[in-house]
């Protein structure tokens, strides 16, 4: 498979996952200020853009951290290469240069879900239901387009870099919506382990479509098994550890390989990743700091993107 | 429509059916059907007119969603249109479609040694047949290419030669496209389409198959590489290009990879795509970019389409470049005009498919001629095409026709004119009507172990009453073409 073909098919399905996990912060702000009694709490608005990494360029743009100017920013802004809006329009590009590679259901989802967001985007409002429509018809749309490839796409190579870039993605972006809490202010010190500070925990939570799969895993809600569960858990097709399990599995059947050797730079940098997930529990988290844990996953990650890069997009050697 | 002729009943749609002194290709001038034409009026009127006209909306969806598109730029977005495609077909009856093809094998033999030769030892300028100045002053002449024999002596394998019927009830060669012509795909898409709309005509009629073209494509290309299972690869400028459409559709049904001047690169004297395996040496690029960005070493340093040193390996014989570099010299308009001539020079024999009689602004008499004579004629630039840079002097106004007579005075050169002709026409759909619209003809001619014609081509329709302009781009539309054996 042509290296830029392979590079295509993984960043639409990461484009497409991106738009849906930027719906999702969102989302987090809307579950919180719902089950919090009025008054409680000043909504807060400046962790989603801290949370995206991409402070500087929202300073730049708009300065003030407003619900308005969030929401614009992470949804609508052109300028904003990561919003949902921009995040269509590359997946739609990726997808139109592989259009005789993919199945002609995938196509048409994705050429759907950019055209049906234009006019959304020149009518747009802020009223709280035209936002949270808008965002579920993101979440769906995405649930929608992976249910098409998966059903219509054969488990090929190219199968096998969508769903590594699909995994990579939401990897990274469950670390992101954990990480929110650490930017979420409360009162002062003496609110932690509160009710309030387990609303947070469990609109995070819900953020992640992680509720009821929690309940049935551990039943109260607890800050260590929140996080035991949204980055541990082997099995919750949202914790960062089960996505990178699945993008290992695909990247072996790229290679041929199997997990526990190696032979290229990705294959060693995504199972040292995964093996340090195995390895890992709730307390080596906490001893190293949540927020640092995170950050410094954030980091291994992006380094196994680019070795995945550098060992099948760019110059491969003879 | 005169009152004599006998049509058959329901197809009375024909009644007011105005033949305005041109060639109908579907009616004669005394009012009867065409015997080509019989059978498939015949089965339309057995449906009724109504049904006609929902089969024609039943093609037009089957289109958009088959996704056979072209893009059209406008204001930094990129749209992607339809093709219009009108359901009565031109046909083309068997005796006729003989001679066109005995013509256009005739004409690429012609073409493709006046190639060799322009390259070579130059002997049809040496005995004064075709003025040096003029193939020097050519921007499709490349010097880069002189000395070089590309495979099996062939340059020009992929040619779409521009046919038009005028009123005398001739065909005659408007055009010859041998730098990667488009609009194969709308050739394979409109029969598909067609047999959907009309399967009850199709079993019963004997239409010469188109489909096999990706094949022979493959073959040809195959064909130009001395290795065993040589890799074939289809190069496009990307999906900005309006034809990238066809370059996927075609690297589709070949079966190959369709890449981009990103994803070659060349090491070693060799070509290589860059795969998710690592590097696959590359033998045969059909290459859907022009001539000037195939290599920013050698031509354009600006291109970013191509790929730096790949010329160095098309000349040291490692990669086929299918057309050959330096093809286009042979379809500038003003070469076009002394075809007749190689054919004769070359051949020995007399054309059997005449050209439009052609007024070359570069002669001085024929200039005066032409500027005297503007609102008669049409006027094209030598090395455009789509119907761009073009003048129609009986619809140009004063000032229009101004602005190209100062450019012939200045760029005498880059500028042909011919006298404006009739074009044939054939019945189309048009808001629930049957009207004649202007139609021309472009047949595909393959070069490879041997000279294949695609039966038919690609039928192109200006919808656009009175409009003699038959581009896509220009407002035009297709038909599907039947040679009947």
């Amino acid at each position: 498979m042509l290296s830029r073909v392979a590079e295509s098919i993984c960043w639409m399905n990461r484009y497409i996952e991106r738009a849906e996990n930027y719906a999702r912060f969102i989302e987090v702000d809307f579950n919180l200020a719902m089950d919090l009694p009025p008054g409680t709490i000043e909504e807060q608005w400046r962790p989603l853009v801290l949370t995206t990494g991409d402070e500087a360029l929202f300073q730049q743009l708009y300065g003030a951290f407003t619900k308005d100017n969030v929401i614009r920013f992470l949804a609508f802004e052109k300028d904003n290469p990561n919003s949902i809006c921009s995040c269509l329009s590359a997946a739609r590009e990726n997808a139109r240069t592989v259009r005789e590679i993919i199945s002609s259901e995938m196509w048409l989802q994705i050429n759907e879900m950019y055209l049906s967001i234009r006019p959304m985007v020149e009518k747009q409002n802020n009223s709280e239901k035209f936002l949270m429509e808008f965002f579920r018809d993101i979440k769906e749309g995405s649930h929608l387009f992976s249910g098409i490839m998966n059903a219509t796409f054969s488990r090929n190579e190219g199968w096998h870099f969508g769903n590594m870039g699909r995994f990579m993605e939401r990897a990274d972006k469950t670390d992101r919506i954990l990480d929110m809490k650490y930017y979420y202010l409360l009162p002062n010190v003496d609110y932690v382990g509160t009710p309030l500070d387990l609303l947070q925990w469990s609109a995070l939570l819900k953020s992640a479509s992680g509720f009821e799969m929690y309940r049935q895993t551990f039943g109260k809600l607890e800050v260590a098994n929140i996080v035991r569960f949204l980055i541990l858990d082997r099995n919750f097709p949202r914790a960062v550890r089960h996505c990178l399990i699945e993008a290992e599995q695909s990247l072996c059947a790229i290679t041929g390989g199997q997990t526990g050797a190696f032979k290229t730079r990705a294959e060693k940098d995504m199972g040292k990743l995964r093996s340090e997930l195995d390895y890992t529990d709730v307390k080596d988290i906490f001893e190293i700091g949540l927020h640092e844990y995170l950050d410094q996953f954030q980091t291994k990650l992006n380094n196994v993107g680019f070795s995945v890069a550098e060992t099948f997009f760019t110059d491969a050697v003879v | 429509m005169k009152a004599n002729m006998t049509l058959p009943a329901a197809w009375n749609v024909l009644d007011k059916y105005s033949m305005d002194d041109f060639y109908d290709e579907m009616i004669e001038p005394n009012g009867q059907i065409r015997p080509c034409y019989e059978h498939l009026t015949n089965r339309m009127s057995g449906l009724g007119f109504q049904e006609v006209v929902g089969r024609q909306h039943a093609a037009d969806r089957a289109f958009i969603s088959m996704g056979i598109t072209f893009n059209v730029y406008r204001d930094g977005e990129g749209l992607e249109k339809i093709f219009p495609f009108d359901i009565i077909p031109r046909i083309i009856p068997v005796q006729e479609w003989e001679q066109i093809e005995r013509g256009l094998k005739q004409r690429i033999t012609a073409l493709n040694l006046f190639l060799q030769d322009i390259y070579g030892p130059q002997k049809i300028l040496k005995d004064g047949v075709i003025p040096s100045e003029i193939i020097f002053s050519s921007s499709g002449y490349l010097k880069q290419c002189e000395g070089l024999m590309p495979a099996h002596h062939i340059w020009a394998h992929i040619s779409g030669i521009d046919l038009i019927k005028h009123s005398d009830g001739i065909n005659y060669v408007l055009e010859d496209n041998l730098r990667v012509p488009s609009g194969v795909s709308y050739v394979l898409g409109n029969r598909e389409i067609m047999k959907r709309t009309f399967p009850e005509i199709f079993e019963r009629m004997d239409v010469r198959p188109v489909t096999d073209y990706p094949l022979r494509l493959l073959e040809m290309l195959e064909h130009l590489s001395t290795r065993e299972k040589p890799t074939v690869v289809v190069l496009t400028p990307g999906i900005y290009n309006s034809a990238y459409f066809e370059h996927s559709f075609l690297a589709q049904q070949m079966g190959v990879e369709l890449v981009e001047g990103r994803d070659l690169i060349v090491q070693d004297g060799f070509v290589y795509m860059r795969t998710t395996q690592g590097l696959k040496r590359v033998d045969v690029i059909y290459r859907r970019v022009d001539d000037t960005y195939l290599d920013p070493h050698h031509f354009n340093p600006a291109s970013v389409l191509g790929v730096p040193g790949i010329f160095d390996v098309y000349r040291r014989g490692n990669v086929a470049l299918a057309n050959a570099p330096g093809t286009g010299v042979a379809d500038d308009k003003v070469i076009y005009a002394f075809v007749p001539k190689m054919i004769k020079y070359y051949l020995d024999e007399d054309p059997i498919l005449p050209n439009v009689p052609t007024y070359l602004c570069w002669d001085s008499k024929d200039r005066e001629y032409v500027l005297e004579n503007i609102g008669k004629m049409v006027v094209k630039a030598a090395n455009q095409s789509g119907g761009y840079g073009m003048l129609i002097g009986t619809q140009a106004t004063k000032k229009e026709k101004a602005a190209f007579k100062a450019k012939i005075r200045k760029f005498p050169r880059e500028y042909i004119a011919q006298p404006t002709m009739a074009l044939s026409r054939v019945p189309t759909i048009i808001d629930n009507h049957i009207k004649g619209r202007h139609v021309d003809l472009r047949p595909y001619v393959l070069y490879g172990k041997d000279i294949y014609v695609m039966p038919g081509g690609l039928t192109r329709v200006a919808l656009r009453q009175g409009s003699l302009v038959v581009n896509s781009s220009q407002g035009g539309g297709s038909k599907d073409t039947w040679v009947l054996r």
